[in-house]
């Protein structure tokens, strides 16, 4: 299935990129981070620090959270706030 | 009539009058609470400006969570809320928060309210730019612990 996956702030900046479309047999968003992973190696370091948080459908939510078709997936740093 | 909660994320600036304005329109509500945020220098860096990111629709979604949550624990008129994004001066207004409410107490408490809130839980990313380079701010501890007192309370 298609994902869409969006990155913000400092993380946006490391990937090089703002967004992914991805065609993905992950059931939840850990198996998702694991693919993008294997498919940029690069990544591996900004994707695994510990401290970033996940959004599905624009909702924070844990990395057990499970995807459907059509979903927005977020990863981004925490908030410093405005 | 059901008072309105308005959410403005936007790069032009505002004018607090006319947001005012807006807040006071109504003779139901005796009080009217306006709290206006602008970039600030640093202490320890020659600070020239910074640049705001947000993520289009749940930074939306979210204020518009928190003004709920505030329309849950006080009797609320209007609320204004208006953040700016992109690149910005020092001394620029950054954040609008504006409610009114028929007495006093409920429209500071819901201003406080809002602003702590949405210094940690709305999705905003700042990039302090000095003269010699540029930085993503990390979040505070003491933003969290201004939340924490919210929570403590109820």
């Amino acid at each position: 299935m298609m994902i869409r996956v969006l990155f913000f702030a400092s993380l946006k900046e490391q990937l090089g990129t703002p967004n992914v479309e991805m065609e993905t047999t992950a059931n939840r968003v850990d198996e998702l981070l694991q693919q993008l992973i294997e498919q940029n190696p690069r990544w591996k370091p900004h994707l695994q620090q510990g401290t970033l948080l996940c959004a599905v459908n624009q909702q924070l939510c844990d990395t057990e959270h499970p995807l459907a078709v059509g979903d927005e997936v977020a990863f981004f740093p925490p908030v410093p706030g405005g | 009539m059901a008072a309105t909660t308005t959410i403005r994320i936007q790069e032009q600036d505002f004018s607090v009058a006319d947001n005012y304005e807006q807040l006071r329109r109504s003779a139901a509500y005796g009080a009217v609470v306006t709290f206006t945020g602008l970039v600030r220098e640093l202490v320890d860096a020659q600070l020239s400006g910074m640049f705001l990111e947000h993520y289009p629709g749940m930074t939306e979604k979210a204020l518009q969570g928190i003004s709920n949550e505030a329309r849950q624990r006080w009797q609320l008129g209007p609320i204004q809320i208006i953040h700016r994004i992109g690149h910005l001066q020092l001394n620029d207004q950054i954040v609008f928060v504006g409610v009114a409410a028929k007495h006093r107490a409920d429209a500071f408490a819901a201003s406080m309210f809002l602003m702590d809130f949405l210094k940690t839980r709305a999705p905003f990313w700042k990039k302090e730019v000095t003269k010699e380079a540029s930085y993503w701010v990390e979040a505070k501890e003491s933003d969290q612990h201004a939340v924490q007192r919210w929570n403590d309370q109820k």
